[in-house]
C-alpha cells in the first residue's frame, strides 16, 4: 500500500461528498416538476412525449398502477432487446456481420438488461453488432435506471407525504430521469471519453498489420456513447467482453478514476434527495454516513489484500502485489478501488479480473453484493434497499424499548415490516439456493474454470451477482450455457422485481399514513446512534445468512493458500 | 389500468428512438468532429498502413523489440469451434485468463516464465508485470521497471549502447496522470517505434 493509493482513494470520497448536495439539489427540482436551467430546451420535448403517449402528467398513479406500469415497461423493453439480438444478422450498423444470437442468450441478455444486472454471457465484440449494442442494449440501460430512480422517488415520497392514495406517476418519473437527468450528464461525458481515447465509430472493425509483420483485428464501435450510461446509470454491461478493463473502454487512468465517480454520484446524491424531500438533509447524511463506513472497511481490506499479493506469487519471488489480471496502468489501487465501487454500488462493470483477485480481495465484492447493495447501491435500487434495511433497524431499536418505532415521522409498523422482510429474504434464496443447485448439478459444475474451493466461489459469485442485479462475475466461469442462462436470468428476475413490489407496497402503505411530529420519545436518526445501529443490522443480517457460504469459499480458500495447497 | 397501456408501448417507442438511436447516433457524429483520431480507435499508421492502435498493446517477440506482457486472449479453434486455443492479444475477443490464487496452473506458469526471464537477466529482480496476464489481454503498457529489465536484451540484439536504450525507455515513461491517478508506464508499441526511429538514424 502506498500514499499515493491512499491519496486516490481519500480523493475519491471528497469529491462524492462535494457531489452529493448539488446534485441532490437539482434532482429534487426535476421530480418535483420545478424549472431548472435545462427547462428551455428540455421542457418542449418533455410535453411533446406525453403529448403523444397520452400521458397526463398531472394525474398521480396510486402505488399499485404504479407498480404495474413499471412491469408493462418492462415487457416492452425485454421484447425490444430480445427482438433486435435475435434479428441482428438482417438489420443494418452490423459490419462485423454478426449472426443471430441464440435464444437462450438473447433470453438471458434481455433480462439481465430490464432487471440493471447487465450479466455478460455475451461477449461483446464477438457476438453483438452495433445496432444490438445501441438500440438493445444502451437504450435499455437509461431506462433500466431511471426507472430504478423513479422507484427510488416513490419510496421517498410515502417517507414525504402524508395521508395520501398517490405515489406520484411512473411515466412522468421515468421521461423527467431520462431528459433531465442521464442524457445530459451523459452528452458531456461521452465527449469526454472519447477524448481519453475511446471510440465512438460506425466503422469496421479495423485489420492491421503489426510491428512484426502479424495480423491483429482490433474491435471498435460505438462505445463512448454506451460507456456513459453504463456508469452512471450502475448498469455495468460492457462493450466489449473485457468491459471497463480493455484499453478502449477504459483508456486512460483518468477515465478510470471518472468512470468510479460515475457510478457513485447519482447513488450518493439520492441520499440528499431523500433528506430534502422528508424536511431535513441530515437524514440524508446519516444514510451516507452508513454507506461511507461500510464503502471504507471494504476498500481497505480489498487494497490490502491486493497490494499484499498472494503466496503463490511470493513463491516465485515475486513482489508488487496481485497483479494476475490486472491492468498497468490502473495499479494496485486503482484495480481495488474499482472492485469496491462496482459491487457497492450495482454496476458490474470491472477494470480487472474478480476471478484473479486474492481469495480475500474477491471476497469483499462478493459481501457488497450480498449485503443487498445498499452502500451507495444501484441508481435507485441502492436507495429503496438501504431504506428497507432502515425500517428494519427501527423495527429493532423499537423492541428494544417496547415502543412502535417511527422514521421520519412515519409509524412503522407489521405491515412494512412484513414486506420489508420479504424483499430482504429473496436474496439469500435465490443466491443459496441455485448456488446448491450449481455446485451438484453435473452439467452446471462442468462450468467452474478453477478446481478447489476457488470453483465453488465462481458459482456463489455468479448467482449473488445475478440475484442483486450487479453483473460482475468471476468471469472464468463458462456462463453461456443452456442451465445458466436460464437459472442466472431466473435469480436476475426474481433479484430485481420481488425486491421492487415489496418495496412499493411499503411506498404506498406509508403515503396513506398520518405523519406524526418528533416527540421526547422518538429516536432520533440523524446521529452516530443510528448510523451504528444500521451497520450492525446490515451486517448482522448478511454475516448471519452467508457467512456459511463464504467460509467454504473464500475463506477455506484464503487458509488453503497459505498453506501452500494448490488445486 | 388499462390506460397505461398506450404509455407503455408509445413512451416505450419513443425513448428507445431517442436513447437507443438519437443518442448514439448523434454522439457518433460529434465525436467524430471533435475528436476524429480517438473516435476511430487511436490508429498508428507507418508508410501509410494501419499498424496498430496506440491503445491496444500487441504481440512482441523479437528480442530486438520490448515485449508486452503475457496475454490470455483465445481464438476460436479452427478445427473445432466449440473449443479455442491461445491467441495472444487477440483484440477482436478481450479477456483474462481467469486464474484464482490457489490456482496449480498459474503457479506452474509463473514458475515457468520466472525462471526464463532470470536467465535473460539474473542481475534485477523479476517485475511482476512481466509475468501475469492482464484484464484485457491488450495491455498496451508495462511499468517502467519491467521496461529496464529488457534493456540488456534489447540493447545486445540491436548492437546498441545500454545507456542509449535505457535513456529511450526514461524519455517513454508516463507518470501518474495529474500527479496522482493510476501507476507510471510505458507504452510498449510507442517504445519499439521510438527504437525503430533511433536505429534507423
Amino acid at each position: 500500500m502506498t500514499m499515493a493509493g491512499w491519496l486516490q482513494i481519500i480523493l475519491f470520497c471528497v469529491i462524492i461528498v462535494a457531489l452529493t448536495k448539488p446534485l441532490g439539489w437539482y434532482m429534487t427540482r426535476v421530480f418535483g416538476g420545478e424549472r431548472t436551467f435545462l427547462s428551455p430546451v428540455l421542457r418542449p420535448i418533455e410535453a411533446g412525449i406525453y403529448w403523444i403517449s397520452g400521458v397526463d402528467e398531472k394525474r398521480e398513479q396510486h402505488w399499485l398502477t404504479y407498480t404495474v406500469a413499471m412491469l408493462l415497461f418492462h415487457v416492452g423493453g425485454f421484447l425490444v432487446i430480445y427482438g433486435v439480438m435475435r434479428l441482428q444478422a438482417v438489420l443494418p450498423f452490423n459490419p462485423a456481420g454478426q449472426g443471430a444470437v441464440a435464444e437462450d442468450l438473447s433470453f438471458n441478455t434481455a433480462m439481465s438488461f430490464i432487471t440493471n444486472t447487465n450479466w455478460q454471457n455475451y461477449g461483446g465484440e464477438s457476438t453483438l453488432s452495433y445496432l444490438t449494442q445501441m438500440l438493445g442494449l444502451t437504450h435499455q440501460n437509461f431506462l433500466s435506471a431511471a426507472t430504478g430512480i423513479a422507484l427510488a422517488m416513490a419510496l421517498i415520497r410515502g417517507f414525504s407525504r402524508a395521508s395520501m392514495r398517490t405515489v406520484g406517476n411512473f411515466w412522468v418519473d421515468v421521461t423527467r430521469c431520462t431528459l433531465y437527468v442521464l442524457l445530459p450528464i451523459c452528452v458531456v461525458y461521452t465527449l469526454f471519453l472519447v477524448s481519453q481515447g475511446m471510440p465512438q465509430t460506425l466503422g469496421a472493425y479495423i485489420e492491421a498489420t503489426t510491428l512484426e509483420g502479424a495480423k491483429q483485428t482490433i474491435a471498435v464501435g460505438p462505445v463512448a456513447s454506451q460507456v456513459a450510461i453504463k456508469m452512471l446509470g450502475t448498469n455495468g454491461g460492457g462493450f466489449f467482453n473485457a468491459n471497463a478493463a480493455h484499453p478502449f473502454e477504459n483508456p486512460t487512468a483518468l477515465s478510470n478514476f471518472v468512470q468510479m465517480l460515475s457510478i457513485f454520484t447519482l447513488g450518493a446524491a439520492l441520499t440528499n434527495v431523500f433528506g430534502r424531500m422528508v424536511g431535513n438533509q441530515r437524514q440524508g447524511w446519516a444514510i451516507l454516513s452508513v454507506m461511507g463506513v461500510l464503502f471504507i472497511a471494504g476498500v481497505a481490506i480489498t487494497y490490502w489484500a491486493e497490494a499484499n499479493g498472494t503466496s503463490t506469487l511470493q513463491a516465485v519471488g515475486l513482489t508488487g502485489g496481485n497483479m494476475e489480471g490486472k491492468e498497468v496502468r490502473f495499479g494496485i489501487v486503482a484495480s481495488s478501488l474499482f472492485a469496491v465501487v462496482t459491487t457497492a454500488a450495482s454496476c458490474g462493470a470491472v477494470n480487472a479480473m474478480h476471478d484473479s483477485f486474492t481469495a480475500l480481495g474477491g471476497m469483499i465484492p462478493l459481501i457488497n453484493i450480498e449485503l443487498g447493495e445498499i452502500i451507495v447501491g444501484g441508481v435507485g435500487a441502492g436507495m429503496y434497499g438501504m431504506l428497507l434495511f432502515v425500517i428494519l433497524a427501527i423495527f429493532v431499536a423499537g423492541l428494544m424499548v417496547g415502543r412502535t418505532p417511527e422514521y421520519v415521522g412515519k409509524k412503522i409498523e407489521a405491515r412494512e415490516v412484513k414486506m420489508a422482510m420479504l424483499a430482504i429474504l429473496v436474496l439469500p434464496l435465490m443466491i443459496l439456493g441455485w448456488t446448491a443447485v450449481g455446485v451438484v448439478y453435473p452439467a452446471a459444475a462442468a462450468s467452474m474454470a478453477n478446481a478447489g474451493p476457488h470453483g465453488f466461489t465462481e458459482v456463489l459469485y455468479a448467482f449473488t451477482s445475478a440475484a442483486g442485479n450487479n453483473g460482475s462475475a468471476f468471469a472464468g466461469l463458462t456462463g453461456n450455457t443452456l442451465f445458466y442462462n436460464l437459472t442466472l436470468a431466473s435469480a436476475m428476475f426474481v433479484g430485481r422485481f420481488f425486491m421492487i413490489v415489496p418495496a412499493m407496497a411499503i411506498a404506498g402503505s406509508l403515503a396513506a399514513k398520518k405523519s406524526i411530529p418528533p416527540s421526547m420519545g422518538t429516536f432520533p436518526t440523524t446521529g452516530g446512534l443510528f448510523v451504528g445501529l444500521v451497520v450492525g443490522v446490515i451486517l448482522i443480517v448478511g454475516g448471519l445468512t452467508f457467512f456459511p457460504a463464504l467460509a467454504l469459499g473464500p475463506i477455506v480458500e484464503h487458509l488453503a493458500m497459505n498453506a501452500g495447497n494448490r488445486f | 389500468m388499462l390506460r397505461e397501456i398506450r404509455p407503455a408501448i408509445v413512451l416505450l417507442l419513443v425513448l428507445t428512438a431517442i436513447t437507443g438511436l438519437a443518442y448514439p447516433l448523434a454522439m457518433t457524429a460529434i465525436a467524430g468532429t471533435f475528436f476524429p483520431a480517438q473516435a476511430q480507435g487511436s490508429l498508428i499508421e507507418k508508410d501509410g498502413k494501419v499498424i496498430g492502435s496506440a491503445l491496444i498493446g500487441q504481440e512482441f517477440r523479437d528480442d530486438k523489440y520490448f515485449h508486452g506482457r503475457p496475454s490470455a486472449t483465445v481464438a476460436p479453434d479452427p478445427n473445432d469451434s466449440t473449443k479455442t486455443v491461445p491467441a495472444p492479444y487477440n483484440a477482436a475477443n478481450s479477456g483474462g485468463s481467469n486464474l484464482g490464487p490457489t490456482s496449480k496452473a498459474l503457479a506452474d506458469r509463473l514458475k515457468d516464465d520466472v525462471d526464463k526471464l532470470k536467465a535473460e537477466n539474473p542481475n534485477q529482480p523479476v517485475p511482476v508485470d512481466l509475468v501475469t496476464t492482464s484484464a484485457s489481454g491488450l495491455d498496451p503498457d508495462i511499468s517502467p521497471e519491467a521496461a529496464q529489465f529488457q534493456v540488456a536484451r534489447v540493447a545486445k540484439a540491436r548492437n546498441m549502447a545500454e545507456d542509449a536504450v535505457s535513456q529511450l525507455v526514461a524519455s517513454n515513461v508516463q507518470g501518474r496522470m495529474l500527479g496522482l491517478l493510476g501507476e507510471p508506464r510505458v507504452n510498449v508499441l510507442a517504445l519499439n517505434l521510438a527504437l525503430d526511429r533511433a536505429a534507423a538514424k
